[in-house]
């Protein structure tokens, strides 16, 4: 069977966000633009399902600024993705947009027996696109995912509230997406980063997926910088001092006790 | 004028602290409420909400849907919600609801946007989500016509208390048709704890690598248990093995809203303060007066742990005592 992964490329963690005049969003000039932690746990679970004969080949999706998005498409190459398809899209998308574009560009590869997703993408935290893409497909899907086993059907283990883990089966083609846990992402091999340069990505637009006049559903707007936090009240005393001044404080000026 | 659903979770046979939280904030904005519950007692549940204005109230108190199949829920919830007319989509940021609503949302053909930290709803609907681990925030405008789905996080809005009586009616939602499902879960594992879920706890204590070895852990859990708070960790003793991955905060771990995070031995790397700055009040217990968690927290202690934390659980016991 093939297996698609999506990846997200994000902000790298470290960037300093600086907004635009306009607060319409974040100025991306000096963003520095990895792939979303969570998709290389996707990847190198499709990689691995590869080598082990589960999978025969995985292609990897990214919706994106074309120029940009490449290089985490190379990435995932490099990590041993077998091809990749770029869909060239502003990157102000919605999550519905992205999943419908998703959706189609993959109806445009064939049969498939799984769809690996990372469980969020930590630039906007929605954790949207894996269901919505799903939906748009008419597979069953599971998320935050943190064990998978490939057979006939597919097994995953799923964190929920309280530690407590949830054993769910899916009949294939299923849509699965990924926690940390899942597995120890490889780094790209340095032939693996030569082999990915030589690759042909393709590339697909919006137009041509007959997306192009598709309505976002939501847009975020008038972005804000946090308020500034009260500098902090650093305690004096030795540790028995300032345990009880931080008790006092905690009950009395906080009130969260 | 706007009509609001709420979808409210139940455990132990009760409605959560979320659900109160967002009847709370419709209650107050006067808007036309209905409230639906999925489960094993969810009618007994939601005939309790009395004094919340509630004009209508769904139950599927089958047992069908007491443990999560998106499949199932989906369907479910899509069809009562347009059923219900309703315009606006409350509920509450947990990981059934994250997992569930963008599902429907594709259903409906509208959007559900998750995680909000700031609802309006008096005078139209109004919502900000944080975005870029914290680093800024922005509105959400929705462009669709469909139902407009926010889930809010935890602890972020006040509860209010019940006002007034009368009975709420409590109509009954069709049990799925459990043929030709893709989706079976096969069993569930219950974690240890009976301790509030990270996400929707008050109060967290959590260690890191300050801590020095597994065994002292131990200290974290002692403070923890006198003020009732759960207990959390850093990614360096999640990795290390000396605890679980589901008590990881963090970028990779969970996001967390209490009122009160007490950080022991953690340093403040960028992708801890990601999951745990929207705390309301942060206090740091660090020996290095320079760790960058002392420009998140409200109180830092600078000071060995090992003296700190044993003296602050005799503090917390003599004041709950
Ligand atoms: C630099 C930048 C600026 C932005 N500015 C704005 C703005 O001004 N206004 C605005 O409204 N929004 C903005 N966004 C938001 C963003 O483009 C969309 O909301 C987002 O693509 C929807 O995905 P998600 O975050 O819901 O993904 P999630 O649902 O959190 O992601 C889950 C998984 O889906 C897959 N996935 C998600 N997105 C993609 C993708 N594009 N390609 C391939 N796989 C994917 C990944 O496997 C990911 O792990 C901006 C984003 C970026 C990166
Ligand atoms: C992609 C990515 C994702 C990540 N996701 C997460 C995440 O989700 N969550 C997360 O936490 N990290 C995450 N990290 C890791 C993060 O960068 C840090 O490595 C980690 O948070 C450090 O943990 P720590 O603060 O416990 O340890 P350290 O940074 O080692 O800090 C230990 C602190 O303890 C103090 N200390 C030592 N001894 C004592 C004593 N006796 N008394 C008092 N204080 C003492 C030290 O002064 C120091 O400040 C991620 C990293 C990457 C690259």
């Amino acid at each position: 069977m093939k297996i698609f992964v999506c990846v997200k490329q994000v902000p790298d963690t470290e960037t300093k966000i600086k907004l635009k005049a306009d607060a319409s969003g974040i100025d991306t000039a000096g963003v520095k633009w990895v792939m979303n932690p969570y998709d290389e746990y996707a990847v190198e679970e499709a990689v691995k399902a590869r080598e082990t004969g589960k999978a025969t080949s995985v292609t990897v999706f990214s919706v994106g600024p074309k120029s940009r998005i490449v290089e985490t498409l190379r990435t995932a190459l490099a990590m041993g993705a077998d091809e990749a398809v770029a869909i060239d899209a502003p990157e102000d998308l919605d999550s519905g947009l992205t999943a419908k574009a998703l959706a189609a560009a993959m109806k445009g590869e064939g049969e498939f027996g799984a769809v690996f997703t990372g469980k969020l993408a930590i630039d906007d935290n929605l954790s949207a696109v894996s269901q919505m893409l799903a939906e748009n497909l008419q597979i069953p899907h599971t998320t935050v995912v943190s064990k998978l086993e490939i057979g006939d059907s597919m097994v995953a283990e799923r964190e929920i509230e309280g530690g407590t883990k949830e054993i769910v089966q899916l009949s294939k083609p299923a849509l699965i997406g990924a926690n940390k846990g899942l597995n120890m992402p490889r780094y790209p091999s340095l032939p693996g980063i030569m082999k990915a340069k030589k690759k042909v990505i393709k590339e697909l637009t919006l137009d041509g997926l007959g997306l192009a006049s598709a309505q976002a559903a939501f847009k975020h707007t008038a972005f804000q910088l946090p308020a500034e936090k009260p500098p902090v009240k650093m305690l004096e005393g030795d540790a028995a001092a300032q345990s009880k001044t931080l008790a006092t404080l905690l009950r009395q000026e906080a009130k969260v006790l | 004028m706007s009509k609001v659903l709420i979808f409210a979770e139940i455990a132990d046979g009760k409605v959560k602290k979320g659900a109160f939280e967002l009847l709370t904030a419709a209650r107050s904005a006067s808007l036309s409420t209905q409230v639906l519950a999925l489960g094993t007692g969810s009618k007994a549940a939601l005939q309790t909400l009395s004094g919340w204005s509630i004009t209508e109230a769904f139950a599927g108190d089958n047992s069908a849907f007491n443990n999560y199949n998106p499949e199932v829920f989906a369907e479910t919830v899509a069809s009562a919600i347009k059923d219900s007319g309703a315009d606006i989509v409350l509920a509450s940021s947990s990981l059934l609801a994250r997992d569930l609503f963008p599902r429907v949302a594709a259903k409906l053909g509208s959007a559900a946007v998750s995680d909000c930290t700031d609802l309006t709803l008096a005078g139209g609907l109004k919502v900000r989500r944080p975005m870029y681990s914290g680093k800024c925030s922005a509105e959400v405008t929705f462009l669709a016509n469909g139902p407009k789905i926010v889930l809010m996080r935890a602890n972020q809005l006040p509860v209010g208390e019940p006002a007034g009586a009368g009975a709420v009616t409590v109509k009954d939602l069709p049990a799925p048709t459990a043929t030709g499902l893709r989706t079976l879960i096969k069993d569930i594992v219950k974690g240890a704890s009976g301790k509030l879920d990270l996400t929707e706890a008050n109060i967290i204590v959590s260690g890191g690598r300050g801590l020095k070895e597994a065994a002292n852990f131990k200290l974290v859990e002692d403070l923890a248990a006198t003020c009732g708070a759960t207990v959390g960790a850093s990614r360096a003793i999640v990795d290390a093995g000396w605890v679980s991955h589901s008590i990881q905060v963090g970028q990779t771990g969970k996001t967390v809203a209490p009122s009160l995070y007490i950080a022991i031995g953690i340093s403040g790397a960028i992708q801890h303060l990601a999951g745990m700055s929207g705390s309301k009040v942060i206090v740091a217990i660090n020996k290095d007066a320079n760790a960058p968690i002392f420009q998140k927290a409200s109180y830092g202690v600078v000071g060995d742990l090992f003296e700190v934390v044993p003296a602050l659980t005799q503090e917390f016991k003599t004041l709950f005592q």
